[in-house]
This record gives structure tokens, sequence and C-alpha cells, in this order.
């Protein structure tokens, strides 16, 4: 099939299925032994590491970087583990560099830090392809609990009540665990059906019943899961998207980023996802970066990324910024969206910056303004749920104090859950 | 460029780097590619009496430990004397000797411990031309079960006996290889002086097992399930090595000795050191061995750039160290330095602070914003900070000038003073 990509409108089969595969397929090469060793031989084994501090989840870096170094990758991964349940998902998503390797000594003396989160991928997919499950259930409490949404802060939560011999069964409203990882993550990132491998890894451990298709608040209520169960967990996520709030959003060709992202992930042949040729994305995040990128993959033609304010504000990393750039995104900082022109379908959005207006012709245009929360089951801290209230607990980008991150999300669900063991075993 | 012509016990090369005997000089084609690479000289690999050659083991020969990035910091071995037939390198070396004529070609020799034996090999190589002749008295694995090699240089009334016939039996300038596998260098060192020794080479290698196989349980390098020592040698051996030449030339017995430096020289640096401790030449093995000839050529400059920076000439480094090298009783104990962390430099990995709050004498402060400050009142200047921070240059020793307080003794810095005048000393109240 020829390149399609200068063809007008939204269009499947851009580019052939064979190029969208490989563009899809290397976006970070796993190490090898080798190289995992040479990586992990450059780790300084600082004292009381500023890297294991800037890990929301506090793996020991160092001491998972020396088993490595010493040939011991198991090891390695359960020091991990033992710490963030979803390693394997944080070593491909995490943005280390503005987490673990922007604090990195190294990175600090030379601008070349350790590379923690590929060796952490070194350490987990070794232990993750023999198929080892390295933690073994304590004896059954009695306990029931309720997790909701399968996301990275339920499982995170989940495996960790199981682990401490509690009953948990998980309520997902999709009809797939894993949550953002297997819906809202970058297809590139997480290849091979990586997400869906590690839930079945996962619940390796027993103990653990997932329930697909159930939803709070139209399948069950909150004071149900309350009265059937000793806690209740809600890992429910921010469901909602922002509306741009300007005319012609409703355009044929305007659609959230979310879906779009979650689409890319669920088909088979990417190839046949359509897009746009000339294709704008509103917003300054992961997201925005994620269908910007995706987009460019596909075969758009032209993808500029338009965020309102300054480049240092965005909350997409430098990093992500830079990969969007050479992915061939062109990125426009501190101008807003003043209107979407079209007739029926979209054709073109109009931004300000600095008080002139400029219009760029679009014929698919992604929203990616950030998400809310939907449904108020229990208060609000602030614009998210607090984390506990009774027998209920919340974590996750749902839940106050997290940074809307899959690793934020692992450290509230595995807290959660050492909360709730606690608590029940009081 | 610094002149770098060497002058070993009358054997001239156009530097002071040879190869030491090794698998590196074994044969014509190897040598001459050194020759061509730049070496200076070449120990031919030892030879043995006429006959039916040794045979070497045909599973691997060598065991390695390293270091980052797989370095290479010490290789051993369990490879013999050649495994060639005599007369084969006999020609070859008169062959090759005709053709480089400036540089230097010395043979290494290990026969039996009688007088005949010696006598018929000198007699063997005597028109061969070469420059002199090595006694391999080191080789520390299984020659030494046959009586030769080590199990000579570990008893020096041998060593004194055989370097006598060599020194009898031909007119070569005569080298005697050391093993460092003796408890005492300066007994066969000496040993080789009494019998007539121009020089001393030294190390030969170190008796080893560089790893264990934890799959089979065999030390490597594994025949068969088996292993055996190998000798040592490489980059991690240099200081042991150093040691052992510098005996030599500050011992009152053996100062004067010519010596030829072995052991661990990797760079134009490691060949320096041991000169400036009197090694009047080096040889190379390991560093060859690992990545190829071709390392010759940063020796050569790096030693020329040094001495024309120094403004020296090779035989002003030949010894320079010597005099400063003595025993810990005369060590000024009215030298007090403390370290001094640069926080500029400092990248704030902390090992400093977990190398002496765990292990030495809790000195070093750790404040806020990761902040590493020496509590001087507590630091004894060991130096592991130092030798543990991944940043060189950035902690270092300051000395406290005389007549400052040492905060951590409430002492002043006084005159020059050792162990042997010491109020503490023993046998100072003794004497008394």
């Amino acid at each position: 099939m020829s390149n399609q990509t200068l063809m007008p409108g939204i269009a499947a089969h851009r580019l052939p299925a064979e190029v969208v595969a490989e563009n899809f397929a290397h976006y970070m090469p796993a190490y090898d032994r080798h190289e995992a060793r040479v990586a992990a031989d450059r780790c300084y084994f600082c004292h009381d590491a500023p890297c294991m501090t800037a890990c929301p989840t506090a793996i020991d870096i160092p001491l998972f970087i020396r088993q490595i170094a010493t040939g011991t990758p198991e090891a390695a991964a359960r020091t991990i583990l033992s710490q963030n349940i979803l390693g394997g998902m944080c070593a491909r998503v995490c943005p280390t560099e503005t987490l673990c390797e922007e604090v990195c000594v190294r990175e600090v003396a030379e601008g070349k830090p350790v590379e923690i989160g590929r060796l952490q991928r070194y350490a987990t997919d070794t232990l993750m392809e023999k198929g080892v499950h390295p933690f073994t259930r304590a004896a059954a409490t009695g306990k029931r609990v309720a997790v909701v949404g399968a996301g990275p802060a339920g499982l995170a939560c989940a495996h960790r009540l199981a682990l401490h011999g509690h009953e948990v069964t998980v309520f997902e409203r999709r009809p797939k665990a894993g949550g953002l990882n297997e819906f809202g993550i970058a297809a590139y990132k997480s290849t091979d059906d990586f997400a869906a491998r590690e839930v079945a890894w996962l619940l390796q451990i027993g103990g653990i019943t997932i329930e697909t298709g159930r939803e709070l608040g139209r399948d069950f209520s909150l004071a149900s899961l309350e009265a059937d169960h000793d806690a209740v967990f809600l890992g429910i996520g921010l469901a909602g998207v922002n509306a741009l709030g300007v005319p012609g959003e409703d355009l044929a060709g305007v659609r959230n980023a979310v879906d779009f992202i979650a689409e890319l992930r669920q088909a088979a042949d990417k190839s046949a996802l359509p897009v746009g040729r000339d294709v704008v994305v509103i917003g300054g995040g992961m997201t925005a970066v994620d269908a910007a990128v995706q987009s460019k993959l596909l075969g758009a033609q032209s993808v500029t990324m338009v965020y309102r304010r300054g480049k240092e504000h965005m909350s997409a990393s430098l990093y992500e910024q830079d990969h969007a750039t050479a992915s061939g995104v062109t990125i426009l900082y501190g101008a807003a969206p003043v209107r979407i022109i079209g007739q029926g379908a979209v054709e073109a959005v109009e931004f300000i910056r600095d008080g002139e207006s400029f219009t760029l012709r679009a014929d698919q245009v992604f929203k990616a303004i950030g998400q809310t929360l939907v449904g108020e089951p229990i208060a609000r801290d602030g614009k998210k749920l607090v984390r506990r209230a009774g027998k209920v607990w919340a974590g996750g980008d749902c839940a106050a104090g997290g940074e809307d991150l899959t690793v934020t999300a692992v450290a509230q669900g595995r807290d959660a859950a050492e909360e709730i063991h606690a608590t029940l075993m009081a | 460029m610094a002149d770098l012509t060497s002058d070993f016990i009358g054997i001239r090369s156009p530097n002071p780097f040879w190869l030491a005997s090794a698998p590196p000089t074994d044969k014509a084609y190897n040598v001459e590619r050194a020759y061509q690479a730049g070496w200076g000289g070449v120990v031919w690999k030892t030879l043995g009496s006429d006959g039916p050659p040794v045979v070497n083991v045909n599973g691997p020969r060598y065991g390695a430990i390293w270091g980052a990035d797989r370095r290479l910091l010490g290789l051993n071995n369990i490879e013999l004397i050649t495994d060639r037939p005599l007369q084969v390198n006999l020609d070859e070396i008169k062959m090759v000797k005709r053709k480089w004529r400036d540089r230097a070609l010395v043979i290494s020799l290990m026969v039996p411990c009688d007088e005949e034996s010696w006598k018929d090999i000198l007699h063997r190589i005597a028109d061969t031309e070469a420059d002199g002749v090595e006694l391999n008295f080191g080789c520390p694995h299984g020659m030494a079960e046959r009586g030769m090699g080590s199990a000579v240089g570990q008893v020096p009334e041998y060593i004194e006996m055989v370097t006598r016939w060599v020194k009898k039996h031909s007119r070569m300038p005569c080298i005697v290889k050391l093993t460092p596998n003796v408890t005492n260098i300066l007994g066969p060192a000496g040993a080789a002086k009494k019998g007539g020794a121009d020089a001393v080479s030294l190390i030969n290698t170190i008796n080893s097992i560089t790893s264990v196989n934890l799959d089979s349980f065999s030390p490597e390098p594994m025949i068969d399930g088996k292993g055996t020592h190998g000798g040592y040698c490489g980059p991690a051996v240099k200081p042991i090595a150093m040691n052992m030449v510098a005996e030599i030339a500050r011992n009152r017995d053996t100062a004067g000795l010519p010596i030829s430096g072995i052991g661990g020289v990797t760079t134009w640096r490691d060949a320096a050191e041991f000169m400036a401790l009197g090694a009047g030449n080096v040889q190379v093995c390991t560093a060859a061995m690992t990545y190829g000839f071709k390392v010759v050529q940063e020796m050569i400059s790096g030693l020329s750039q040094y001495l024309d920076e120094k403004g020296m000439a090779l035989s002003d480094l030949i010894g320079r160290a010597t005099p400063n090298v003595t025993d810990w009783q005369y060590l000024n104990l009215n030298y007090v330095t403390k370290a001094r962390i640069d926080a500029e430099a400092c990248i704030k990995c902390g090992r400093c602070y977990a190398a002496c709050e765990d292990t030495s004498h809790q000195a070093i402060a750790m404040k806020p914003g990761r902040v590493f400050e020496v509590m001087d009142d507590e630091c004894v200047a060991c130096n592991l900070c130092v030798d543990v921070c991944p940043v060189e240059n950035c902690i270092t020793m300051v000395e406290l000038p005389k007549g400052a307080v040492d905060p951590r003794t409430g002492k002043t810095v006084g005159d020059y003073a050792n162990w042997t005048t010491h109020p503490n000393n023993p046998s100072v109240a003794a004497a008394e």
C-alpha cells in the first residue's frame, strides 16, 4: 500500500501496517545482559541515595543495581517489587528524568545519570520472563476487602492485601483489568501486551478475584460494598475529561485524547486506526504528548501540540517534549484555543497568543487538558477524594496527594493496603 | 621528545619497554610484530632442555578478574614454558635478532637444576647473537612441580648456585627472574647477586586461584572439572611488585643491583613509577595480552611527555623515589593532615560519609542538602574518604602547618619526630 500521509481528512492506513508496527515496536529497547552490567557498574551505591528518596515508592535503587551488577537480577527484581509490585510497568512509563534519574549524582556530575529505569526493566523482565512470582501469601485472615478499580492503585492495593492474607475482590468497570496501564499508556511504551501480562503475573499471589464490567454507582453502591466487606479501597481514577469550553468543540473530528490512546492500545492492527492528516493536540501533559507522538507514528502529515503556558510549565517533562519534537511533532507554547472552525467537521482551530490570533489547519483535534473525578463517593479534599473516610480508603489519580503518575498510584495503593491491614488486624 | 634510549646492563634498546617472557614472545611472528609496534625489547618465551618439548593443557589456560565494564584487572595462567621444539626457537631468535639489531632480545631459560643441563642450553644458544639470558626462577605452576621455576626461586642457595653456573658457562649478561611467592624477596635477590647475576627481574606471577565455578565447584581455569593454582599478573599485582622492587633497591645488601621491573605495568605512568622506585627498565605482558602490541605507543609518548615536562632524562628518573621509601618507624608522627571536601566538586554521593561513619572515625558530618563536611576534631587523616570518593581531587588531605593546633589532639604541630623517639615506644623506655 502506498504512502497516504497526504490524503486529507481522517483516514486509516496512512502508512503500511508493517511500518506502523515497526514505529510502535522500538521506543526504548531492553538492555541485554552485558549492557545491564555496564550500566549497573556506573552506580556509586550512594549513602542515603537521592534516587531512592525521589522514588515515590522508595525502591532501594542502589541495592537493586548492585544486585544486577553482581549477576542476580532476580534478587534485584525482588528488591524492586517488594516496594512496587508494578515495577515492570513503572520501569517503562515512569518519567525517570524528573524522578530518580534527575537527582542521580551522576546526572549532577556529568549530565548523564545511571539509567535506573532501564536497569529496573532489565531486572523485572528477567524475573517475569521466568514466570516467577517472588512473594508468598500469608495465611488467610478471613477478612474481605473490596477494591474498586483495577488500575495501578487498585492492583497495588489488592496485591499487598492478598499478601497479608486478606480476601480481595476487585471491581473494574472496563472489560479488562489494568486501568491506565492497559488503556492510558502510549502503545509504544507498553509493547507485547505487557500490561495484561503483568496483571496475570501479579495475580499469581492468589486471593484476588477480579470482576470486570462492574461499575460503582451503576452496578453496585458504595454502601453495599461497605456492608459486604471489612474495608473498601477506591482506585477509580479520573474518568471525566475536561472540556475546552470553546465554540466548535462538538464538531466531528474533535475528540478526547484519552479515547484515542485507549483505542490504539486495544487495536490489533494499529495501522487500521484512522488519524487526521493535520492533527492538533491541545494540552501540555503526558496525554497530549502520547496522542501527538502516536498520531505521527500512524502517519499524520502534520501534528501540532498547543499548550497555553510556557515550556517550563508543561507537565510533560523536557525529555518527553524532546521526544515529541524528535518524533516530528511541533510544539507551540503560550497559545490558548479560541474556537474550533468547520462545517460539520473540524477544518481549523483558532488560537490566541500574546493578544494575536492565528489559525492552524486541522482535520483532527485531540483534547488533552486534564481529566476529572466523576462521582463523589466519599468526601473530597480539593478536587480529589480524601485518602480515608471510615472504612473506605482512596488512592491513585482519584485521591489527593498524588501526581497522577503510575508510580504514585502504586505507592498510594500499597500504603492504603498497609493501613487497611493494620486497621483490620488491630 | 625526550630520549628514551635505554641501557640496561649493557643491553641497549630504543626505549625501556620490553615484553616479558610469555605467550606474546613465543615466536618470530609475534616478536617481529611487537618490534614493528615499537617495543624496545623482548624476553623470548622460556626455552627448556633439548628433547621432546613440554605439553600444555588443551583446555583453558587463563583465569581472570574484572573491574567495571569487564576491564581486565588480573589474569592468571597455567601455561608452561615454550612447547615448540628448541631448534625452531633458536633459528627464529637468530633470524629475528639479525633483522632487528637495535632492539633488545633476551632469552629466558629454564632447565633442570644440574650444571650439565645449564651448560648444555647455554652452549646451544651461544650463536643466536641474543643480548642476554634471563633465568626463569619464577614460574609457580607446573614446572615448579618438576623442580624448576619457582621451586628454584624459593631456595636462595639454588639461585646462587645456578647463577654461578650460568656466569661460568656464558659471557652473556644474566638476569635472574624472581618469584614473589616467598616471604622475603631480599633472600632470593641477595642470592642472585652473590651468584654473580648482572640484574634481577621481578615479579614473576603469584600463586592464585582467580575464581571458583559455583555450578561445577571447580577452580577456574577449569580443566575437566579440576583446576590448579596459576600465576597471577596484571594491574592487580602492581602494588605487590613495586614493594618488592623498592625493597631490593633500598636494601643495603642489594642496592645497586639492576632491576627490570615487572608486574602490572599497563600505562606509561606505571612504568614511570617502577622506574622511580629503582627499576632500570620494565617488562610488560598482561597489558599487551589485553590490548595488543599497540599499547607501547602510549607508553612511549606518555613517558616522553612526562620527562619533558619534568626536564628530566630517563636516567634521572631511575631510583628517584627510592630514598623516600623508608620503614614505618621513621615516618614523621608530627606530620598532621586533615581531609578537606571541595563542596564545588562534590557530587553528594555520600560515600565518604558512609565509609567514615561505618568503618572509620565518624569524622564527616552530613548536613541538610547533602552537604558533607569534615570535622577536624575527629579526623585522624586516614585517607579512606579520599580513596572511596568517585571524584578525583574532590577530597584532599591538607597539611597543618607547624605551630598549628590539631583540634583532635589539642597538640601543637611540632618538628619531625618518629616512633623511635616516641614516649609510648617501650624500647625507648628500655633504653633509658
